[in-house]
């Protein structure tokens, strides 16, 4: 019973980021005009997938005690690259798909090279690499386009039934067992699949510890004799997967690259507010990528409901940046449980 | 004082850990110059880059970003940083072109001070940090900004202050080059030789220490702050006057570069060191940078990688921190 209350005050703020996201979703369901249907359900799920895949991008660094400003970059080097390689045969199309996340992952790994052993701060030499990572984007896509297999993008972006009827699984998604799960949509399946398969074994191991120590105290883990370096390259490198992933399912999305500045730096901006809704520390040592998840989640449920209400669009980005400020601003309540002034400086 | 007997002459020569950096980017400067200066000589036979015309012209154009770079430095030597600056820049530009006639200025610049309390209270009293709270501010901003002009360039003009401040000349020299240099003799001074800015470094080097030697902590942030909006406000104010009109999004432009040139001037991104001559060659570095890759007809990919591979490079000769080990 101890224990319970134990793991629930410790997880305090992924519950009430999921408290957050089901209220706000619940609440959209209950407004819209067609009330509940699968339809909207995959068409949020598509909005929301690769936000959720930069914002899990994003935590990593961020719990080690970094910040990596380039995860809108290096998703954005990926879509351009996917749109190059993803047609043709299916095997030249899974390569690509290889391809596309190595890339991102190569990205991460460089930014984690230059900064253990370049020793530059995080957050100036992500700066830097994400200049470098949208100038490569820049080179492979000149202006938007791109060729991108027209099956596998329209079986990724719907439901499991989508894809079992183009691929022709399950007697084309016609079998009786598939008929529970058929409704169900593709990116939902995936964002699971990377939690639980990807985000979960890396917590658990001892380079994913090794990450939340150094948030917690570099000099205390290096007296503890832990694998800092190993863990701060796997940090960036598995940052710079997830954003891999994110510009993969972007390109399946837009069926298109486009080597877009703004829409890089958006990106990088949300996945932070994104990870500090979802209860990581920006400190680091504290929070999981799972919270980040239903970060993204809030934020992109808080414009789904600025498009039912019909709220002036006008009005729209102030209304954004108010929830954005108020959201981060409900850390200060720490400020009055503090006793002693000098527990505020850290 | 009681310290070991230097050698004199050794110690005139021997560069500080601070002057490094200032050396170094003011040697890369020369390196642009020179480069630039081949190529022109190479394809049109003149070395435009070495007249006073174009040098004067390029610190015209950056002085808008040096004077938002010297703002920004009072706050990276917190150890924090302000990502309001591309709202706080256009709001001050889309305010003081609203308002016009004599109170356009200080309308300008006033809209930067608030938005820079407002950060400043965040971040001090709030104790949100920076990095967040000024993000979110920029969001709002930007926000009002869109509801205020309906989403498109607003219609109304600079006025002929503001103009004469961003393109006029005295004698030759521009006058917002001249505006640069009061804001950065302003800034020194008060870095050097007050109180405040003592207090920055000491708050940047350890904010708990400085809290128990009897620094108003709190205070000095939220000046900082509002000192960093205030010249964001100034900025955006010069930068109207110079595209004679205020337009959405034209302070997106300046945020990292301002974050680069501190940084390659030598101030250490989390705070308490770095010199202020250092940002002043580090925006002559960015703003000669720029200029010669477009001279050199750069497409603005090769541009992207070759500013940040500068910045890191830069940044591996001088900027590398020691390894934690306790």
């Amino acid at each position: 019973m101890n224990d319970i209350r134990v793991r629930l005050s410790q997880n305090a703020a992924l519950l009430t980021a999921i408290a957050i996201f089901i209220l706000s979703y619940v609440f959209y369901n209950m407004n819209h005009p067609r009330g509940f249907s699968v339809a909207v359900l995959i068409q949020n799920s598509n909005e929301v997938f690769t936000l959720a895949m930069v914002a899990m991008a994003q935590t990593v660094p961020v719990l080690m005690g970094g910040l990596d400003l380039s995860v809108g970059a290096i998703m954005t080097l990926v879509n351009t690259i996917a749109s190059h390689l993803l047609n043709g045969s299916p095997l030249q199309i899974a390569l690509g798909m290889v391809i596309s996340l190595a890339a991102g992952a190569a990205c991460g790994f460089v930014n984690g090279c230059i900064v253990v052993y370049g020793r530059i701060q995080p957050i100036i030499a992500t700066l830097a690499t994400g200049a470098i990572f949208l100038g490569l984007a820049l080179f492979l896509r000149p202006s938007p386009g791109g060729n991108v297999d027209d099956d596998l993008s329209w079986a990724a972006t719907n439901d499991l039934y989508e894809i079992a009827a183009t691929y022709g699984y399950a007697q084309n998604g016609e079998a009786a067992w598939f008929q529970p799960i058929s409704w169900i949509p593709v990116p939902l399946v995936l964002l699971v699949l990377v939690a639980v398969l990807v985000w979960l074994p890396f917590a658990r191991s001892v380079t994913g510890r090794t990450v939340y120590a150094v948030g917690s105290g570099e000099g205390a883990a290096y007296m503890s004799g832990l694998p800092i370096d190993r863990a701060k390259i796997a940090a960036f490198t598995l940052g710079g997967f997830f954003a891999g992933i994110g510009g993969l399912y972007l390109t399946l999305q837009t069926s298109s690259g486009n080597a877009d500045i703004p829409q890089a730096g958006a990106y990088t901006l949300n996945s932070i507010a994104a990870v500090v809704i979802g209860g990581t520390s920006l400190l680091g040592g504290v929070g999981t990528a799972i919270g980040s998840i239903f970060g993204a989640l809030i934020l992109r449920t808080i414009s789904f409901n600025f498009r039912i209400f019909e709220i002036d669009p006008l009005m729209q980005p102030l209304f954004e940046g108010v929830v954005l400020l108020a959201a981060v601003s409900l850390g200060a309540f720490r400020v009055l449980r503090v006793k002693n002034t000098l527990e505020l400086f850290r | 004082m009681t310290s070991l007997p230097q050698d004199p002459a050794s110690s005139r020569f021997k560069l500080g850990e601070d002057d490094k950096p200032i050396v170094m980017s003011a040697g890369f400067i020369l390196v642009i110059l020179a480069v630039g200066t081949i190529y022109t000589l190479y394809t049109q036979g003149t070395a435009t880059l070495l007249s006073p015309e174009y040098l004067l012209q390029q610190l015209q154009v950056g002085a808008f970003l040096g004077i938002v770079a010297a703002g920004m430095m009072l706050v990276i030597l917190l150890g924090h940083i302000d990502l309001s600056i591309p709202w706080t820049i256009a709001a001050g530009a889309m305010m003081a072109t609203t308002v016009g006639g004599p109170m356009a200025i200080p309308v300008g610049l006033g809209v930067g001070l608030i938005v820079g309390l407002v950060n400043g209270l965040g971040v001090a009293y709030l104790r949100i940090p920076s990095m967040i709270f000024t993000l979110g501010v920029n969001a709002v901003m930007r926000g009002l900004m869109v509801a205020h002009t309906g989403g498109f360039a607003p219609q109304t003009a600079a006025t002929d202050l503001m103009q004469y401040l961003a393109v006029g000349k005295i004698l030759g020299i521009p006058v917002a080059l001249m505006v640069w240099a009061v804001v950065s003799i302003a800034v020194m001074l008060l870095l050097q030789r007050t109180a405040v800015g003592k207090s920055i470094y000491a708050i940047g080097n350890k904010e708990a220490a400085a809290y128990l030697a009897g620094v108003p902590t709190k205070r000095v942030i939220v000046t900082a702050f509002c000192l960093c909006g205030m010249l964001a406000g100034l900025s955006g104010t010069l930068l109207a006057g110079y595209s004679t009109k205020a337009y959405q999004g034209m302070g997106d432009a300046y945020l990292l570069p301002a974050i680069a040139a501190v940084v390659i001037g030598g101030t250490h991104i989390l705070g308490g060191r770095g010199r202020y001559l250092g940002t002043l060659i580090g925006v002559i570095l960015i703003v000669l940078l720029n200029s010669v890759l477009s001279i050199m007809q750069m497409p603005e990919s090769g541009r992207q990688i070759i500013y940040g591979t500068v910045i890191i490079v830069m940044l591996l000769v001088y900027g590398r921190g020691r390894k934690v080990t306790s």
